[in-house]
């Protein structure tokens, strides 16, 4: 009985550990898309927040400080996502392609001429990462809180607010909300600039939360599962979470099945159930979510005429 | 909002010019619009009605000039600015969120809070005064994809009221709606001019000026050229000012005796992939030497019945013949196909499938009859031949500038339509279909493009127009075919046909 209980809660701390990155990616990307602006490039404002969330609680001491420059160099290249889609009227998913890029190379490179580790930043202990607050065993550090408080808030703020009624309309008929005396631009880069804070924190989590240091690529898609949350989720917050635990649980399961032989089946390939979270997304993205509802004016720069 | 005093115009514009790049849109206007008056603005397509409009709303800035609203000089940089003087403006394309609620739409942009909830409240008991006051009812929490577009139309006049404007710039209002939506709309706006609101109505449709207005100013190349009381003038009159020359718009027919059946369709029936069905059961016959006009509120599966005629879309279920070739499901057509059986098409949407915007004005005049002599040899296009079949059709069919060497983007609405018309009838096909043959196009190429379809006609084509100006139905049509919901819901014979009838067939009403 004891077992089974630990088995259970083990099981949900574990997803939940998994899924905090994702959730809070998901509640990022739910808001810049909602406004309009799509942003393929979660993962390389995670992936980059990860890298000086470590670098600097490597040399501060400080995962404070780590989480503070996680949200600072998240928030620098949304600014750049914003300059080219917004003010620039770029292509968003090729500005955001770039952002991966320019992430997954800038990371080694910065980290390899700093620390010298091929990439990898130096080992953090103790105050330099956050830990957990209740349940040791759980991980439940405070940014596992802030995922779970990001949904409820990310709801609240896009149905029951000003700013909320106006990023939707943005999202939907930009020209409408300028005919209304409001700036769209402004509007826009608000939204990618709360994006930016929480792909941040995500990034933050898993290089001083999650993980005791950045390593290359540690990202390893999950911006882009993010995506594919909000997609499920049909760009709102509760069912984009429940897409995001499904994605933990999944993830959760692999880690639990490695090396267990099922009886009849033999061991199962572990490489199988971590690709589950792909092929679910492919499985469901051809045609199991019913008819998608993106806001209309998503992925399309605003000009005005002439 | 600023108390008008009695001698305050409510709008006063003084030398308003405004350029872009070489085209130099409003020269110098001047006018004053009197309060609580209704005030029409007419010229043709490009005539600088709209731009003069968007500079008065703060949407373009003036090079120059001012803008005075109740005897005060006013700065209108934005928008915003124009909103903060009283100002309001409708759309012809409607700035509504489909997605949201009529409130939420209401409340855009004025929420009156940080937090909806009180706004919303509050704007809700503001509705419902509103439509107390003025008569316009809707339903605050009906989602404005699910209202009709009389509905739609409501909803922006009363976002306009629910900021406070005093003064109501509507844009080309009636180009959606049906005539009886029109009447109802013209209702609306001289309830409003009794309650004291200032009503700027532009449009290009003289029946409008004459029916609502009391003042009328008359725009042509940028300029005022006339300013008249309604009272004393006339159609006749506003569209010699209009064109700056005298129009005849009606039509010398001669009557022509029945001709084979050309084209005729079956049990057609279009479904799309969502299951709605977009075409129902269409039987028509086209024959030589008529024209056939179908008319219809858009959307109601005229520009369907158009593509699968042409080819672009294969019907669901039914079959038509054309020039004796049975086309059905089982034997769909192409447009390649469609063509050689001597059928041609001027799209409704002569930017989007009629042309490629971005191509010389000769390579418009041989899109879609590029492949073999006379303009392609050897696996290469002939530009010599190109480019003298081009001059010619521009020598016929007045296209103006004559420069074959032009990018089409850079020709007038008016002159594209004629290009994309000549590339079609030169090839004396034997069934035309037009859809909307005079959409935003001047009234003077309006005059030009219905002599030719005319022509056509005399010569024993077999001509289908759609239209949504039952005008031009009515003048053009030798029968009028009403179409509803992907029905056809009745045949009209134009002489004995009026808008009211046409009107109550359009909305759906029993077929009269």
């Amino acid at each position: 009985m004891d077992e089974a209980f630990s088995f259970v809660f083990l099981m949900l701390a574990s997803t939940l550990r998994v899924a905090t990155p994702l959730v809070l990616c998901a509640m990022g990307g739910l808001f810049s898309e909602k406004g309009g602006i799509v942003d393929v490039g979660l993962e390389g404002k995670m992936l980059m927040a990860a890298f000086f969330a470590a670098a600097t609680a490597s040399v501060t001491g400080s995962a404070w400080a780590g989480v503070a420059a996680a949200v600072i160099a998240a928030e620098a290249l949304a600014l750049l996502h914003g300059l080219a889609c917004i003010t620039y009227r770029g292509n968003q998913v090729v500005s955001g392609v770039a952002i991966n890029i320019l992430a997954a190379g800038l990371t080694v490179v910065l980290g390899t001429a700093w620390f010298a580790r091929g990439g990898q930043t130096p080992p953090l202990v103790g105050d330099q990462r956050l830990m957990p607050l209740f349940l040791p065993e759980a991980g439940d550090n405070v940014l596992v809180y802030a995922a779970l408080l990001s949904v409820p808030v990310t709801w609240w703020i896009v149905a029951r607010t000003r700013f909320g009624l106006r990023l939707r309309a943005v999202g939907e008929m930009p020209l409408a909300v300028d005919a209304a005396g409001l700036s769209v631009a402004w509007l826009r880069y608000r939204a990618v600039l709360l994006c930016g804070l929480l792909a941040g924190l995500a990034g933050a989590y898993l290089s001083i939360g999650q993980n005791a240091g950045f390593s290359r690529d540690m990202t390893a898609g999950q911006g882009f599962i993010a995506l594919a949350a909000i997609i499920f989720g049909k760009w709102r917050a509760w069912p984009a979470l429940g897409a995001c635990l499904i994605f933990g649980l999944l993830d959760a399961v692999a880690i639990r099945l490695q090396g267990v032989r099922l009886p009849g089946l033999g061991e199962v390939p572990v490489q199988l159930i971590q690709a589950m979270p792909y092929l679910l997304t492919m499985f469901l993205l051809a045609g199991f979510i019913g008819r998608a509802v993106a806001p209309k004016a998503a992925g399309v720069p605003y000009e005005k005429e002439r | 909002m600023q108390a008008l005093t009695p001698a305050a115009a409510a709008i006063e514009l003084r030398g308003i010019d405004k350029s872009f790049g070489v085209v130099h849109a409003v020269r110098g206007v001047s006018l004053r619009i009197e309060p609580g008056t209704i005030t029409g603005i007419i010229g043709e397509n490009g005539a600088g009605k709209s731009t003069l409009m968007s500079i008065l709303y703060g949407l373009y800035r003036a090079d120059s000039g001012e803008i005075w609203v109740g005897g005060q000089p006013v700065e209108m940089a934005s928008p915003r600015d124009a909103i903060a003087q009283g100002i309001g403006m409708v759309h012809q394309h409607f700035m509504l969120i489909d997605t949201f609620t009529v409130l939420e739409n209401l409340i855009l942009g004025a929420e009156g809070g940080p937090l909806l909830a009180g706004g919303l409240a509050a704007a809700r008991a503001e509705l419902a005064r509103l439509a107390r006051d003025y008569g316009l009812s809707v339903d605050p929490d009906a989602r404005v994809a699910d209202l009709s577009v009389g509905e739609q139309q409501r909803v922006e006049i009363l976002k306009v009221l629910f900021r406070g404007a005093r003064i109501l710039i509507l844009d080309e209002p009636s180009a959606v709606l049906t005539p009886q939506e029109t009447d109802r709309l013209f209702d609306i706006l001289r309830t409003l001019k009794e309650r004291g609101v200032t009503v700027v109505l532009i449009t290009h449709k003289l029946r409008e000026i004459m029916a609502a207005t009391d003042r009328v100013h008359v725009m042509r190349q940028g300029q005022i050229v006339a300013e008249r009381r309604t009272v004393d003038t006339g159609s006749e009159e506003l569209a010699e000012l209009m064109v700056g020359r005298k129009v005849r718009l009606d039509l010398d027919k001669v009557p022509v005796g029945q001709g084979e059946i050309l084209l005729r369709t079956e049990h057609l029936s279009l479904v799309d992939d969502r299951g709605v069905r977009l075409l129902d059961d269409i039987g028509i016959e086209l024959r030589a030497g008529e024209i056939v006009g179908i008319a219809g509120v858009t959307g109601n599966g005229q520009s369907e019945l158009l593509q699968v005629l042409a080819g672009i879309r294969a019907p669901s279920a039914g079959r038509f013949t054309v020039c004796g070739h049975a086309i059905d499901t089982g034997h769909p057509g192409d447009p390649a196909r469609m063509r050689e059986l001597g059928l041609a098409h001027v799209p409704e949407d002569r930017l989007r499938q009629g042309m490629v915007a971005a191509f010389q004005a000769s390579e418009t005049s041989i899109l879609g009859y590029q492949d073999g002599p006379p303009f392609t040899r050897n696996y290469l296009l002939d530009g010599p031949a190109v480019g003298a079949h081009c001059a010619e059709l521009m020598e016929r069919f007045d296209v103006r500038p004559r420069s074959p060497g032009l990018r089409s983007s850079h020709f007038s609405g008016g002159n594209q339509q004629k290009l994309v018309l000549a590339r079609e009838i030169a090839r004396r096909p034997r069934v035309l279909l037009v859809g909307q043959p005079t959409r935003g196009v001047d009234i003077g190429a309006i005059e030009f493009i219905h002599r030719e379809l005319v022509k056509a006609r005399d010569s024993g084509c077999a001509v289908l127009v759609v239209s949504v100006e039952l005008d031009e139905i009515l003048s053009l049509a030798d029968r009028i075919l009403v179409m509803f919901a992907g029905r056809i819901v009745g045949e009209v014979e134009p002489r004995r046909a009026d808008e009211r009838t046409l009107g109550l067939m359009m909305a759906g009403a029993q077929a009269a």
